[in-house]
């Protein structure tokens, strides 16, 4: 078949067999993920190492992870749309595609996760009003449907399909409004963002993860929100340097790099300075009130102090300081360095809320749990990358994602 | 849940939590009902203004 009619017009693509031993190995890599769900659709979750101790585990970690990372989407939604950060219509293509794969993500490991999704609809139907978790449901559906409607009119971009009319206008149409489709995602995701902090921080049986209200709504409700805005644009500049690794191309200019990655900086020493207050007044007002110090939320050889060190500092306020300084962001292993960290600081903060919330004793005479994920939640929790890593490939090779791939690559 | 279903309470809970999920489904079905409509339209009058060329 002669892909030349699909491939956008002034860009060079690798030839076809390049491609297709690169998706073969992606393929390989799904395959065996969709195995794994298969298992434990049909046999159920005795295929996992989940147990009274870790009813949320290496899946609920994930699928927080990915709701984070793929936070790029409506805040770069929102600068580009709402704020008119003109220069950021360079990226955003990529941010929805990111955006697109990890909810998508999110969905698929709950389908997993919950085990029975021939009653996912109950959660609509017989709704607890009273659950966070209800509110995420709800917000996480309907941005994913927010995140196919942004994804349709790049779709309907490739060249072949633009010849249509219909399709032409279509695509048009959905541009022109879709200031009202980012605003509704930005509205969406501040409370499913937040609600996935608020399930922590309302657990009153769980020192660790319990923290002071502000009317309904716990300190964490607030930290989730603003980390998956700081960070998620950090995992956006991450994936856009490794297309351009992989394709040896320059996809995004420099100043919507250097810009995107200046906004995700003060955002992430916004955020961390309120997480260091937060984390301050849990450790000498909050948990001291049920019993704990600090430490002994620490006294783990796996759960050391370590940890909040490398959330907070590590991956915190040095990248935050990097991607702040002009130097700082302009020096590609300065900027790399800091939104590796980045990306690494969202995942652990992400880790702690879900695991070692499980993990840490509740009474004096409980043990430390420990927990190891089955082969078949690894392979499920894989899934997604290489799924990611097949949509990002078949949209770079077919459709125009980066607008400024055709200037900065001229054909000769 | 709608309100004629025998779980629905009129209480601010309900009202919020389902009231914003149709809110937001609303604006989806809406925004797309728009571009839906008005790309038919176009296309009627982008055959018009063609015939009329020819």
């Amino acid at each position: 078949m002669n892909e030349t009619p699909l491939i956008p017009a002034g860009v060079k693509r690798c030839s076809k067999w390049q491609f297709s031993l690169w998706m073969a190995a992606a393929t390989a890599v799904l395959l065996w993920g969709v195995y794994a769900m298969y298992l434990i659709w049909y046999k159920g979750l005795n295929q996992t190492n989940m147990n009274d101790a870790y009813g949320f585990a290496l899946w609920i970690w994930a699928d927080l992870a990915v709701i984070a990372l793929g936070g790029g989407a409506f805040f770069s939604g929102f600068l580009t749309y709402i704020i008119n950060k003109n220069e950021l219509k360079n990226i955003i293509n990529l941010a929805v595609v990111i955006g697109f794969i990890c909810y998508s993500s999110a969905l698929l490991i709950l389908a997993i996760d919950v085990g029975q999704p021939l009653r996912a609809w109950f959660i609509f139907w017989h709704a607890n009003v009273h659950s966070m978790l209800t509110e995420v449901a709800f917000c996480l559906s309907c941005y994913f449907a927010v995140l196919t409607i942004e994804f349709i009119p790049l779709i309907l971009e490739n060249p072949r399909l633009d010849k249509k009319p219909f399709l032409h206008h279509l695509s048009h149409n959905m541009h022109g409004i879709m200031a009202i489709f980012a605003a509704t995602g930005v509205f969406l995701s501040f409370f499913h963002q937040g609600s996935l902090g608020g399930v922590a921080g309302v657990l009153y049986g769980r020192p660790f993860a319990f923290r002071e209200h502000i009317l309904i709504w716990p300190f964490t409700f607030f930290l989730f929100t603003w980390s998956a805005a700081a960070y998620g644009p950090c995992f956006t500049i991450l994936v856009t340097k490794i297309t351009e690794l992989i394709t040896r191309k320059k996809l995004v200019k420099d100043n919507v790099i250097h810009l995107f990655a200046k906004i995700s900086g003060w955002m992430i020493i916004t955020y961390i300075i309120a997480k260091t207050i937060d984390t301050i007044y849990w450790a000498f007002v909050t948990a001291p009130g049920f019993g704990f110090t600090l430490m002994d939320f620490y006294a783990s050889s796996t759960y050391n102090i370590g940890l909040l060190f490398a959330e907070i500092v590590i991956c915190g306020f040095i990248p935050g300081l990097i991607l702040i300084t002009k130097r700082g962001r302009e020096n590609s292993f300065l900027l790399m360095s800091a939104i590796i960290l980045g990306v690494i600081g969202v995942s652990l903060n992400r880790w702690v809320m879900v695991l070692q919330v499980m993990a840490v004793p509740v009474f004096s005479f409980n043990e430390w749990y420990t927990y190891m994920p089955s082969w078949q939640e690894v392979a499920t929790t894989v899934l997604p990358v290489a799924y990611g890593i097949i949509v990002i490939s078949l949209a770079h090779r077919y459709l125009p994602v980066f607008p400024q791939e055709k200037e900065l690559n001229p054909i000769d | 849940m709608f309100p004629f279903c025998f779980e629905w309470a009129w209480d601010i809970s309900h009202i919020v939590f389902m009231g914003g999920l149709w809110y937001a489904l609303s604006i989806i079905g809406a925004g797309m009902t728009f571009a839906i409509v008005k790309s038919v339209f176009d296309c009627a009058g982008h055959d018009d203004q063609d015939h009329g060329h020819h």
